[in-house]
């Protein structure tokens, strides 16, 4: 694991380092009251005057005591505080949203595989893929006009409302509920899709099994045929899935954190690449790398405790 | 079936419950919404205190000090916040801030501020000459990464001469230091012997200004309250907050909803989206030009481009008008010299070199390009005329421009092609390398019209601003005399005779000078635009008691 972490940072240092341009770039590019001597002086302070694998392994050598260092954005906070910050935000909003596409795109792909072909199953292919094919920014704007404007019935954007201070702990609660939802929706919405189609081929796959075949001739009813069977052994597959959403989860969508004005990790990591604010994207990226390790290892240890078929040793 | 009902089920309650919670009832308590749609009699006119302004901003500031903060969105904060030794009053002349009075000496060479005596910080302490000195030194500092320290260098001494008097001393005249004065003075009391990268100024500033800081909720919001003992008056709006809204579509939607009170419009919002009777009768949109122009700059070191007449030639070709109503709407002026048209230094007897696509392909002909072989698109010495405007990616309007030029080039017989680029990139790998043809560019000007950084000879290294390398010894004096006096008449004679040269070189192609668009919301009154925009003032601003919609505990 560790060389892979290793690996992963030095990748990302060297990509980022390649691109042209550098976190000085916003305060000193076009801008007449520069002089060598001044920008000289900025670039000192970043330590961008040194060599790239100098730079490189400060950095590391930082890292290694989980010190990720201060932020070269013009605000120069700790890029740990700037993280800390908007993960929370992030993570509650993914968390959520992925709970909500597993409840609702199980359901319907077990239930489309087994009325396959029926007037339901079409109907929500279609619906399925109408979320994955619509534009998010697109809908969230029409969403927010609907409900913000017309209707007046969600605040349409922030995570709370002006007058936040003054509401008690419950109304604070509802207030960030009430906030999170379109956002939330808008999530969600397109990443049902992709969850419910392959729960409907997996559960397709099981239906055609021969144990399948043996339940029913054993004269159970079908609810027991399918939820204490067939779906069982369909939701393997989902686990590992799981465990690879977990990097996820600290991913923001840059998209709709934007049209929403929620102060996540997906508008922090696009802002620090966009002005080169190394030390955050580092530090997003070792956050990001770690947890996709633990996610794999999560994934493939839970799968081999779900499923006695591929348990080493035994 | 039994999980879907009972999803349907929730899905529907939520619904329920969600209806039945209000605006109103959530705003109980403190701030209160009150009826807006009362009719106007004399006590609805009076200037009252109270209330809370509410401003969308793209971006979230970064650092509330002001020696440290170098993008817009901080600057507005800090703009409530601090003060300057001297501001530019509604017709962009230099006034006293902090400072009541100045003196230049005989030789140009000193300047002397007095200040005024009777400034607080805003927790207490007194503003003194020893915040000058300090700025001024930390300004200078080696150790501070500012983006602000290069006029404040040419000082060659500087004296406290007694607890309200600073002069500041330079090796030659030097017109524009008078204005560079107008730098955010910073409490030394709180400053002194610290590092002022781990100041907590950067994140809680304590300042001169009409408003103190009072929160910050990052990403989200900044809130100001207004600081009652503030030496120029209380100002009435209680308080400002700033929400951070990326997205200016999301920001139209929450003024239309009513919960955000000011913001600045697009040219489209504008023109199609903001003309209903109800935006009439809710807003108040003003617009004045902006302080910046668009160009199209030709690099000088390209054979094609060398030829003064060539150039004038593509000026006469490009329908400039048909730019500001494409991609402007209507909403801005043909640019005719590097400064705006309604200020004091712009020269309106120029050559303007008006649309006409004929009278440009006899001035290339005459320059020796011709359609020799047929094929529509001009040559000379065997080489067709053709090249590739670049501009940065983001920018809807300069693509939208480089367009509609590419188009009335192509009625002259010269094919344009259009290339869109990052900016760092853009930046970095070709304006600074010289890699281009042309560019499609802009400034932002100001109210100081020194332009040496962008048209001297020697201004032409790899980062600096004369990136067209535009080389002529008559206008570097014009420049340097016009930096030399402080006498406004007679810089303006120079300054004058610098535009005329200019537009008969036309290394650029001036384009247009769009207008800045706020609206704001009609219960504010006390708005009075001036050739210096609509902020001046906002001490003054006020909404009369009736129409007041937020109560600000104090």
């Amino acid at each position: 694991m560790i060389p892979l972490l290793l690996g992963i940072t030095i990748i990302s240092f060297t990509v980022m380092k390649m691109a042209p341009g550098d976190p000085t770039s916003l305060v000193t590019d076009l801008n007449p009251n520069m002089n060598e001597e001044t920008i000289a002086r900025i670039r000192a302070h970043y330590g961008l005057d040194q060599p790239w694998h100098i730079q490189y392994l400060k950095w590391l050598r930082n890292m290694l005591m989980l010190d990720f260092g201060t932020s070269f954005a013009p605000d120069g906070r700790p890029v740990l505080d700037k993280i800390l910050e908007r993960i929370p935000i992030t993570i509650f909003i993914n968390v959520v949203s992925l709970l909500l596409i597993l409840a609702i795109a199980i359901p319907i792909g077990v239930s489309s595989a087994v009325k396959q072909g029926s007037l339901f199953d079409r109907g929500t292919t279609v619906f399925v893929f109408l979320g994955f094919a619509i534009p998010s920014f697109w809908l969230a704007l029409l969403l927010m006009i609907l409900f913000g404007v017309k209707l007046e019935w969600l605040p349409i954007s922030g995570i709370r409302s002006l007058n936040y201070m003054e509401l008690s702990q419950v109304g604070r609660f509802f207030d960030f509920a009430e906030h999170l939802i379109l956002p939330i929706f808008i999530s969600a919405f397109g990443g049902l899709a992709s969850m419910s189609r392959y729960m409907r081929s997996n559960m397709l796959e099981v239906i055609r099994q021969d144990y399948i075949t043996t339940a029913r001739a054993k004269g159970l009813d079908e609810r027991t045929v399918i939820f204490r069977h067939a779906l069982r052994n369909a939701l393997l597959p989902v686990i590992t899935l799981l465990g690879l959403a977990i990097p996820g989860l600290i991913g923001g969508s840059v998209i709709v954190e934007t049209i929403f004005a929620i102060p996540g990790m997906g508008f922090l990591f696009y802002q620090s690449v966009m002005m080169r604010d190394y030390p955050t994207v580092m530090g997003i990226l070792v956050i990001g790398a770690v947890l996709t390790l633990l996610g794999n290892l999560f994934a493939d240890v839970s799968y081999s405790l779900a499923d006695p078929r591929i348990r080493v040793g035994d | 079936m039994v999980i879907r009902q009972a999803y349907l089920a929730l899905l529907l309650s939520t619904i329920v419950a969600l209806s039945g919670c209000s605006d109103k009832e959530k705003e109980a308590g403190v701030m209160a919404e009150k009826p807006t749609g009362v009719a106007a009699s004399p006590d609805n006119t009076k200037p009252a205190y109270g209330d809370m302004m509410i401003r969308g901003s793209i971006g979230d500031a970064s650092v509330l000090l002001p020696v440290l903060a170098s993008d817009a969105a901080s600057g507005d904060i800090i703009g409530y916040i601090y003060n300057g030794l001297v501001k530019y009053d509604k017709n962009i002349k230099l006034v006293g801030d902090l400072a009541e009075k100045w003196e230049i000496s005989e030789d140009n060479l000193k300047i002397r501020f007095y200040l005024r005596k009777d400034v607080k910080w805003q927790d207490g302490k007194p503003f003194t000459a020893k915040d000058v000195e300090f700025t001024y030194k930390l300004i200078i500092d080696p150790k501070t990464p500012t983006a602000y320290a290069t006029d404040f260098l040419r000082v060659k001494e500087f004296r406290v001469l007694d607890p309200y008097t600073v002069e500041a001393t330079y090796e030659k005249p030097y017109a524009p230091a008078l204005g560079s004065w107008g730098q955010s003075m910073h409490p030394a009391h709180l400053l002194e012997g610290q590092d002022v990268n781990q100041s907590p100024l950067k994140r809680h500033p304590i300042g001169t200004g009409p408003y103190k800081f009072t929160e910050w909720k990052t990403g989200d919001r900044i809130v100001v309250d207004s600081y009652h003992d503030y030496f120029e008056g209380r100002p009435y709006i209680d308080r400002v907050m700033t929400r951070t809204i990326p997205d200016p579509a999301t920001m139209f939607l929450e003024l239309k909803a009513g919960r955000l009170d000011l913001m600045t419009l697009t040219p489209l919002q504008y023109r199609r989206q903001t003309d209903t009777p109800w935006f009439k009768q809710n807003f108040v949109r003003y617009k004045y030009l902006s302080f910046n122009y668009t160009y199209l700059g030709y690099n000088l070191k390209d054979w094609k481009f060398q030829d003064k007449k060539v150039r004038q030639a593509l000026t006469t070709a490009i329908d400039r008008e048909s730019i500001v109503n494409g991609v402007l709407l209507g909403l801005g002026q043909p640019a005719y010299t590097p400064y705006k048209p309604d200020t004091f230094w712009y020269n309106p007897n120029v050559k303007k070199f008006p649309y006409d696509p004929e009278k440009a392909r006899e001035m290339l002909a005459e320059a020796g390009w011709k359609d020799t072989d047929g094929d529509g698109i001009l040559d000379k010495d065997g080489k067709p005329f053709e090249f590739t405007i670049i501009t940065n990616q983001g920018n809807e309007l300069r693509k939208n421009a480089a367009t509609i030029i590419q188009r009335d080039l192509k009625r002259i017989g010269i094919s344009v092609k259009i290339r869109v680029l990052e900016w760092a990139a853009f930046l970095k790998n070709f304006i600074n390398k010289r890699n281009f043809e042309a560019c499609l560019l802009g400034w932002q000007t100001g109210p100081e019209p020194n332009q040496i950084d962008i048209w001297n000879s020697k201004k032409i290294g790899e980062t600096q601003l004369n990136f067209i390398t535009y080389q002529n010894p008559t206008v570097d004096k014009l420049l340097d005399d016009g930096a030399s006096t402080y006498n406004r008449d007679e810089r303006k004679k120079y300054y004058d005779e610098f535009q005329a040269i200019i537009a008969e070189d036309q290394p650029y192609t001036f384009l247009y000078v769009g207008e800045t668009l706020p609206i704001i919301s009609s219960r504010f009154r006390g708005i009075e635009p001036a050739p210096l925009g609509i902020s001046y003032n906002f001490i003054e601003w006020y909404v009369p008691k009736p129409l007041q919609k937020y109560q600000i505990q104090p």
